[in-house]
């Protein structure tokens, strides 16, 4: 027989011990989504303005965010904020996906507003509505409408994303998995096992995502 | 009600109105008709300034609009617009279109915005529909929500931007049949529409425009069968 160095009989039986760590890596990640979520609601809006003073920044942040990568953008949270101003892993790593999210979700949100009929805001102006009113009334409840699919495409990346939060010590699934497998010998092991992990919570989010699509059924696409 | 002087509006380097002069009076109705560029949306567009105007001026109710002022959204309210293509909110249900103007902008309190929703509705035909979407409903309903959507505002002038020419053939009656009311009962109105029946029963002056210009107004027995400017008659020829 031949001897196989890998005992995947062995996988059930760890899985309990990865609790904490799933746990961990849906915190990160629901917070950091909400933190894009705000972050990309507020930069959609400023990228949308007329006026170049507020579109400036902004363009900016999107630039930077988008054009450097996710780790390198943690590395420097990390080192900039834990280091300095003391302050907890997990919350720059909070920070690092929030921020990096956040330039992601303001072109999914402007591209949302942009694709809603300029029919509709004509409409709210002629019934006296301010800019102001008549985005908040008309134009974003549809637009969010039409952000969910890609937003939920955004939670999935954010999910996985979370993943990198292990190269700044935040003792999420993959970190927990590293360690684990280099004390027990068994890292291919874990890492299957924290793979499981990561399949099923991709699977229940793209569930929900989907779910929420169909109660808000894009089909009023046109009035 | 309304005066327009001298009106120009240029996009780029396109010339769309030319001098335009207009003034409609209080329960006047007025047809506008011409040709497909002719310049009849955007006028209307510049009198309820979703087009500014580079040149010219707008009266209404005797005050000078200026453009620039913060408070468009206020004239806005006492000038109504009727979109070609209904331009309702479809994440909202029929009563609501209607009384978004009434609660937002002038925060009437709910009670009574429905209650005028439901009159409305009953006006134009469409009671039973209040609680329905945009999207569950004909052309010519969604067209007949519109106008009390826009009659919710109670504005002192309603301006229609061919109100039924996205519709079937078949549906344009019930459009017209309530825009007729609205006339007899002496609501003022800026119509821009290539409807005959419509021009011939309701309306107290029919413009024609061509080419960013108005060419000829007059009664619409005058327009319709004694054009004076032969390009009235060469355009009438092609419509009727
Ligand atoms: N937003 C815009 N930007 C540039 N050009 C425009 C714009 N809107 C209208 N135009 C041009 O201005 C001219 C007048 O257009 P307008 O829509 O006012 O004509 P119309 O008389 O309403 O025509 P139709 O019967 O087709 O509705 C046309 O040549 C049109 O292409
Ligand atoms: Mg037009």
């Amino acid at each position: 027989m031949i001897d196989i160095p890998w005992d995947f009989t062995v996988i059930p039986s760890y899985f309990p011990r990865f609790y904490g760590a799933a746990w961990l890596t849906l915190q990160i990640t629901v917070l950091g989504i909400l933190l894009g979520l705000v972050l990309g609601l507020i930069t959609a809006l400023m990228r949308i303005s007329r006026s170049k003073i507020i579109q400036g920044p902004a363009l900016f942040y999107i630039w930077i965010i988008r054009g450097t990568p996710l780790l390198l953008q943690l590395f420097i949270i990390y080192f900039g904020l834990v280091e300095f101003v003391d302050i907890p892993r997990l919350t720059s790593a909070v920070i690092g996906l929030g921020v990096h999210n956040g330039a992601y979700m303001a072109e999914i949100f402007r591209g949302a507003i942009q694709s809603i009929d300029r029919g509709q805001k004509e409409a709210a102006y002629s019934l006296g509505m301010t800019k102001t009113k008549a985005m908040r009334r008309i134009i974003l409840p549809q637009a969010f409408k039409r952000s969910v699919p890609p937003l939920g495409n955004q939670f999935i990346i954010a999910l996985k994303d979370s993943s990198l939060a292990s190269a700044v010590s935040v003792r999420e699934l993959l970190l927990t998995a590293r360690q684990i497998g280099s004390s027990t010998m068994m890292m291919l092991e874990m890492f299957v096992v924290v793979g499981v992990y990561y399949l099923l919570m991709t699977s229940v989010l793209t569930v929900l995502v989907g779910k929420l699509e169909k109660r808000l059924k894009v089909s009023d696409r046109r009035s | 009600m309304i005066q327009v002087k001298k009106l120009n509006k240029w996009f780029g380097k396109l010339h769309v109105l030319k001098d335009v002069d207009i003034s409609v009076k209080e329960k006047e109705v007025v047809v506008i008709i011409g040709a497909s560029g002719s310049g009849k949306s955007t006028l209307l567009r510049c009198i309820n300034f979703l087009e500014r105007a580079q040149k010219g001026q707008i009266f209404i109710e005797g005050k000078e609009v200026k453009p620039k002022g913060k408070d468009l959204h206020l004239i806005r309210q006492d000038v109504g617009m009727v979109f070609q293509h209904f331009n309702l909110f479809p994440h909202k249900t029929v009563l609501q279109n209607v009384i978004e103007g009434p609660t937002q902008v002038k925060k009437m309190p709910m009670s009574q915005a429905k209650e005028l929703g439901h009159e409305l509705l009953k006006k134009v035909g469409l009671e039973d529909k209040a609680n329905s979407y945009p999207s569950m409903i004909s052309g010519g309903q969604k067209q007949r929500v519109a106008i009390a959507r826009a009659l919710a505002m109670q504005p002192k002038v309603l301006l229609f931007d061919e109100p039924t020419s996205a519709l079937d053939p078949e549906l344009v009656g019930e459009v017209l049949v309530v825009m007729d009311d609205l006339a007899k009962e002496g609501m003022t109105m800026v119509v821009v529409t290539h409807e005959m029946w419509f021009a011939k029963e309701a309306a107290d002056r029919v413009i024609y425009m061509d080419a960013g210009r108005i060419i000829e107004e007059g009664t619409p027995e005058k327009i319709f069968s004694k054009p004076e400017n032969e390009r009235t008659q060469a355009f009438l020829k092609q419509i009727l």
